[in-house]
């Protein structure tokens, strides 16, 4: 089959609506990206810019009433997950698609033994009798590196640390061979010793695995160290797209740019005062008809505020947000 | 201790603090062991000066940062600010002596009373602590809220509608209504948003500049730590392993926890990434309450020797201003 050369999965015009007392909100404003094989996304954004809930919506995992998913396609396997039946995305989640929470501690069910939790999907999806499912599970235990899974297997989630456990969570979303890993913030409640065992943990499963991963987080270092391509998201758009090395070396977008500089390092050069970007991110209360970073921006000019910025190619597979770059070809130093 | 120069004497300091927290059960409520959540800590903290404290969660740094300012009690050793103990001090003693030392705390949402005007939030040290007419208090109170860049129209709403950057300037104001000398900031940018981080620090880097206020500055952030420390303290376990001066512990870290853990944090820059070797240390933090015989971090040392599963390190001076708790060092 010529499976790198159609995406594993293809988001066009994804709109997400949550109705609240104070009006809806635009939480997902028209998104679109594709998702190649063997490839890590990384989505990253500031709390509230819509990367989880981008995510959540694509597997029906959203609470409705009060989200709602307003139009857009998401092309997964060539069927659209959005207009599939709740019975057929079931089939898909936990098993094409794998998904890692942020919150080992929360996303585990503390009544039911870590193996029970690996079997359930591999009986579900896979239709693997009892001792075939154990086996795998055990398999995957040790894949994960949790050493004596013999003797784990019956342990429950709170004898485990926050590590261990989201191991275990690694283990559910790998149980099926996904062709997806979907992973929320799996390491932002992971001190960074921990966090470190995980990434190299991610990165040596990608190398035998080779799954397509969407990877959300706010760390940009994180990113750094684990992403092929990047999304920028504030406010519920897509305000940059590029290769990490791209984004990195010579990002576009202002918002992208004050990013990067706020923050600190802990190699090299120490800067003597610490980039910010003044005010605070906006509630999405309007369909917004301007750009949304304009009231933060330090080169916003008349059109930001009365045009909303499509994204745009500028530059091989480097796509921007912006009317400056748009309209005066300028990249800002 | 020798007697210092008077501008070389230290703020605070600290000796051989032990926080210990007494695990109760049974029927009986028994005492049946010890969490040993600080164990004998010392350290100074200069005037002017920004004391970084890092660790992992669960390795004693709030605890430590609370024990400084009697918000827990403390289970043995001495704590001394602007030269007078505090450790052994009634409680209506403390009183007195609270104004010089105040707290920011994490959780901007939890540390603001959400039925209180950020008004009288803010004013309600000075209720304690001073006698001021009411006019006074009001301009006191527009000043600090001047002073941390929150618009004074706001005096009169509710912590719920603020952002979270907004409600950490005002937990912020709190602390400097009553001019402290001393500020424990435990993790105060924690709860906040990369965008948002960078104006909390700068702020409270104009603040101390502006009053000549000292920060024991609590933190797991280890770039955030190094921006704005004067000397880190790395603690694990309950102990300090490495004291030193930023730019020195940074560059050449000593203790092998410390050159792990700064290792691990990756670098916003996919340049450095590329390289970057992390050493990935095996295994979990051990419970405080069954600490490993002999050093704390022996079970996870790549380096551990012999001696490291026996006797437990001490805290020695290697260079002027260079403390390490750990063997390879003692030769």
């Amino acid at each position: 089959m010529a499976e790198d050369l159609s995406p594993v999965l293809s988001v066009e015009d994804l709109k997400v609506v949550f109705s609240t007392r104070k009006g809806e909100v635009h939480a997902v404003n028209t998104i679109n990206f594709n998702l190649n094989s063997g490839e890590l996304l990384g989505v990253v954004g500031e709390s509230g810019s819509g990367k989880s809930v981008t995510m959540m919506s694509l597997l029906g995992l959203l609470p409705s009433p009060p989200a709602e998913v307003k139009g857009g396609t998401v092309l997964f396997e060539g069927k659209d997950l959005l207009k599939s039946s709740s019975r057929e995305i079931r089939r898909v989640r936990g098993g094409k698609i794998g998904f890692i929470f942020q919150d080992p501690m929360t996303s585990l069910n503390p009544v039911f033994s870590v193996g029970f939790q690996i079997i359930e999907p591999l009986k579900k999806h896979m239709r693997l009798s009892r001792r075939q499912a154990k086996t795998r599970a055990l398999e995957l235990l040790d894949l994960v590196g949790i050493p004596d899974p013999q003797k784990r297997f019956k342990d429950y989630p709170h004898q485990f640390s926050g590590g261990m456990r989201q191991r275990v969570m690694i283990a559910i979303a790998l149980a099926c061979d996904p062709k997806l890993l979907i992973a929320d913030e799996p390491t932002t409640a992971l001190d960074v010793t921990i966090q470190a065992q995980i990434l190299e943990l991610v990165k040596d499963l990608r190398k035998k695995l080779g799954m397509a991963t969407i990877w959300i987080t706010h760390d940009l270092g994180v990113i750094a160290g684990i992403a092929t391509r990047v999304i920028v998201m504030y406010a519920g758009q897509i305000v940059e797209l590029a290769s990490v090395e791209e984004l990195f070396a010579n990002p576009q977008h202002p918002y992208t740019k004050a990013l990067i500089g706020t923050i600190p390092a802990v190699r090299g050069e120490r800067a003597s005062r610490l980039n910010s970007i003044r005010g605070q991110a906006p509630t999405t209360l309007k369909e917004p008809s301007f750009c949304s970073f304009h009231p933060r921006c330090d080169f916003a000019f008349e059109k930001c505020v009365s045009h909303n910025p499509q994204l745009l190619e500028h530059g091989s597979n480097h796509l921007v947000a912006c009317h400056l770059i748009e309209d005066k070809g300028i990249a800002l130093d | 201790m020798t007697e210092l120069q008077e501008e070389i004497t230290p703020l605070v300091e600290v000796r051989d603090l032990k926080v210990y927290f007494t695990i109760y059960a049974g029927v009986l409520r028994r005492k049946v062991g010890e969490v040993k959540a600080v164990d004998k800590v010392s350290l100074d903290i200069m005037k002017g000066e920004t004391l970084g404290l890092v660790g992992e969660s669960g390795c004693g740094k709030t605890t430590t940062g609370r024990a400084i300012l009697r918000l827990n009690e403390i289970t043995d050793g001495s704590v001394k600010i602007k030269g007078e103990y505090i450790h052994k001090t009634s409680l209506k003693e403390i009183r007195k002596i609270r104004p010089t030392m105040q707290m920011i705390f994490q959780d901007p949402q939890e540390s603001l009373n959400p039925r209180m005007t950020v008004s009288s939030i803010i004013s309600e040290p000075l209720y304690e602590h001073q006698n001021l007419t009411r006019k006074e208090k009001e301009d006191r109170v527009y000043d600090l809220m001047d002073s941390v860049g929150l618009n004074r129209d706001f005096a009169s709403r509710y912590p719920h509608e603020f952002s979270g950057g907004q409600r950490q300037r005002i937990g912020i104001a709190r602390a400097l209504a009553l001019n402290p000398e001393l500020i424990v900031c435990d993790e105060p940018i924690a709860a906040l948003d990369v965008s948002i981080q960078a104006q909390v620090v700068n702020l409270l880097e104009d603040l101390q500049e502006q009053r000549n206020l000292t920060y024991l500055f609590i933190s797991h952030d280890l770039g955030m730590v190094r921006h704005i420390a004067t000397r880190v303290a790395v603690m694990y376990l309950g102990q300090i392993v490495e004291i030193g001066k930023s730019e020195n512990l940074y560059s050449s870290p000593l203790h092998p926890y410390t050159e792990a853990l700064l290792s691990a944090v990756p670098e916003a820059d996919p340049e450095i990434e590329r390289t970057r070797k992390a050493i990935v240390l095996t295994g979990d933090v051990p419970s405080p309450a069954t600490p490993p015989q002999g050093c704390n971090f022996c079970n996870r040392c790549p380096k551990a020797l012999e001696i490291c599963h026996q006797v437990e390190p001490t805290l020695n001076e290697i260079e002027p201003g260079r403390f390490i708790s750990c063997h390879l060092y003692n030769g």
